[in-house]
């Protein structure tokens, strides 16, 4: 697995980085850890414990877990171990990574959470699919409207009225 | 036969019109997100979570079992028209499926695919009927050490059995498990990792993570790498089976359940490793063995079979034990702990509907499957010319219908997004998302069994392994742990592998 010459006189820091954004990784968890680590070591328990294993022993466990784990792998990243990307169906692995894409659709995503309750689900519903279907490069203006506001009206009146999962109506609703 | 007669009762709870039109459904959703690429069971199982808010108990968990099964046949549709699966058991079905469909034998294939997932469910769920009684009248006075016991034992299978690397399934787990861990103590009421949000204290629901990491972060992880030209899929007519092709194939139907059935009963993986094993059986007993790789039909058939059991064998540990051995019966758990039903050994005695009635539906969605299956395949093989900017937008329109319909709350959207991107990172960087799922449905609970466990003994760690029950899980997971330096100490079999 090692393929990187280690030992005095090799590569410097930087280039022993590079193509390593696996470190990312490795700096979340570490993240994480601090951060359930410190969450539970200021955790006040006097008053509230039960038992003789109070509410901070397993976050204690996990935080420590996560700070062992975000080094062992940062070691297995620096020897040259790599995390094998997840294959699929509709998955070109060998084309590079197209961030834009999802940008947009994390965009529209938050529009449809910033609008779902003023506009109701039945529109924003319908926007989060036309934009969701746009942004994964579907061009077609006279079909994606449609199939997106039939889907999701449909939808509305599956969920709302057949299943009584409660949906925000919104204005279009109070009309109908 | 007592379990029969809880087995006719299960019919007549599942022969009901409303409980039939949900297997039906079930199983027809299964089938279309079976042949769909890019999405799986356990996605659909997780974004139809919602309906659990509206559904009664006995009709959701028959439209997921459909599901699952029904998932199963319509997988294997794919691997053998398209070679490229989309659920992992489906992989071999494409090594013999495909090179068959390629030769003009593709309706040969889908039939013995399908009789094999018929063969092996059927005999799969006999299994069930037998075994799930007798295993919880064994375990059904099992204490919070055992309980404990079981989950950690779900904890170190799914991070060591799975996967190619053992850290990466650790620190998917423990992502699992801090999730878990938003959100009030359940014994003191305390507030972790809440950073003194209101909304936050309710803790993260299992449905936004379930659907975050397997629906949005699916759909997104394809949206980075999305293939711009799809295969196109091999036509293909009605599927039949010759009279020489069924001298072939009974052999290697009959055979797959005894393979499928205990896999999927223990925590190794679910379908992968014994549709794999039955693949290997199948070349070694086949007097066509120059066949294989060019397509020899009981490649195909012997492992199917395996899968559609492995199915079978997982629901034995789902509902015996509350062990999730595959992420479908992981999903499934997170719907019984919406219900606030806790599977387990109790659950044949305090929700026998439920369950008989659960496994009555299964033969029915069995039947059900066959023949939607057989004259029905070059209709569902149409499915694979869905424009991919709809399917994939289609599953984020679903998820965020899903997650709002948790709590009604616009930020539970914004967490769905943060845990989708979580999971598209996960996915970028070879993180199994299967533990961080486990993780979250088990944590709580764990923690809440070895705070009790210790609370009985006063303390003492002897608490946890005071049980024979106990013991031998601990002794499997030790095991489990040691087998990679066990391994090495064998002897080297000489065994070539396909």
């Amino acid at each position: 697995m090692t393929d990187t010459p280690t030992g005095p006189g090799g590569p410097t820091l930087a280039e022993r980085l590079r193509g390593r954004s696996e470190l990312g990784v490795c700096a979340l968890l570490l993240i994480l850890g601090v951060l359930v680590l410190g969450d539970a070591l200021t955790m006040d328990t006097s008053f509230a414990q039960r038992g003789p294993v109070g509410p901070k022993t397993v976050p204690v466990v996990v935080g420590a877990g996560l700070l062992v784990v975000a080094v062992l792998l940062a070691v297995d990243v620096l020897r040259g171990g790599r995390g094998e990307a997840e294959g699929g169906e509709d998955i070109d692995l060998s084309a590079p990574g197209d961030w834009r894409t999802v940008l947009l659709l994390a965009g529209v995503f938050l529009g449809n959470a910033v609008l779902i309750q003023p506009l109701g689900f039945p529109i924003s519903g319908a926007l989060l699919f036309w934009g969701s279907a746009y942004a994964l490069g579907s061009r077609s203006f006279s079909r994606d409207p449609i199939v997106a506001a039939v889907l999701s009206v449909v939808t509305f009146f599956v969920f709302d009225r057949l299943l009584s999962v409660p949906l925000p109506g919104g204005p279009l609703m109070g009309v109908l | 036969m007592d379990s029969l007669n809880s087995l006719l009762d299960g019919f007549g709870t599942a022969l009901s019109p409303v409980n039939l039109l949900w297997a039906a459904v079930g199983v027809l959703l299964g089938t279309a997100i079976g042949v769909l690429p890019g999405i799986g069971p356990a996605m659909a199982v997780a974004l139809l979570l919602p309906v659990t808010y509206g559904l009664d108990p006995t009709a959701a968990f028959i439209m997921f079992a459909g599901i699952y099964y029904g998932g199963m046949f319509g997988g294997s549709t794919t691997s053998i028209l398209l070679n490229t699966p989309g659920e992992t058991a489906a992989v071999v079905a494409a090594m013999e499926g495909h090179p068959m469909a390629k030769a003009g034998r593709g309706a040969q294939a889908l039939a013995a695919a399908a009789i094999g997932h018929f063969a092996g469910g059927m005999i799969g769920t006999i299994l069930l009927v037998f075994l799930a009684p007798t295993v919880a009248d064994l375990a059904v006075d099992i204490g919070a050490p055992d309980y404990f016991a079981i989950m950690v034992l779900a904890f170190v299978a799914v991070t060591s059995v799975l996967g190619s690397s053992r850290i990466r399934g650790f620190a998917s787990l423990l992502i699992g498990l801090t999730l878990g861990l938003v959100g009030l103590d359940r014994l003191t009421g305390q507030q972790r990792l809440t950073f003194g949000s209101l909304q936050l204290a309710d803790g993260i629901d299992v449905v936004i993570v379930a659907v975050g990491l397997f629906a949005i972060g699916e759909a997104l992880w394809v949206a980075l790498h999305l293939r711009t030209r799809p295969d196109q899929p091999i036509p293909v007519g009605r599927p039949w089976l010759g009279k020489a092709e069924l001298r072939r194939t009974w052999r290697p139907w009959l055979r797959g359940p005894a393979i499928g059935f205990p896999f999927g009963a223990i925590p190794a993986g679910g379908a992968e490793i014994p549709t794999f094993l039955s693949y290997v059986t199948e070349k070694r007993l086949s007097k066509h063995r120059d066949e294989f790789g060019k397509g020899a039909i009981e490649g195909v058939a012997g492992p199917e079979s395996a899968a559609s059991a492995s199915a079978a064998g997982t629901l034995v540990s789902m509902l015996t034990l509350g062990l999730p051995t595959t992420a479908v019966a992981a999903v499934m758990l997170a719907a019984f702990q919406q219900y606030g039903i806790q599977p387990g050994p109790l659950l044949f005695e305090r929700e026998p509907d439920l369950v008989w009635g659960l496994i009555a539906s299964l033969f029915i969605a069995m039947g059900l499957l066959i023949v939607l299956n057989l004259p029905l395949a070059p209709v569902w093989a149409k499915l694979l010319r869905i424009p991919r900017p709809y399917l994939y937008a289609g599953i984020l329109f679903f998820a965020a219908v899903g997650a709002y319909a948790v709590g009604g709350e616009p930020l539970d959207l914004v967490i769905l997004l943060i845990i989708g991107l979580l999971g598209l990172l996960m996915r970028r960087y070879g993180l199994p998302v299967l533990p961080a799922v486990i993780g979250v449905i088990l944590g709580p609970g764990a923690e809440l069994q070895l705070r009790r466990a210790l609370q009985i003994s006063d303390g003492s760690l002897t608490g946890l392994v005071n049980t024979p029950f106990a013991v031998t899980v601990y002794v499997v997971i030790a095991l489990i742990v040691t087998w990679p330096l066990i391994r090495k100490l064998l002897p080297r079999r000489t065994e070539a592998r396909p």
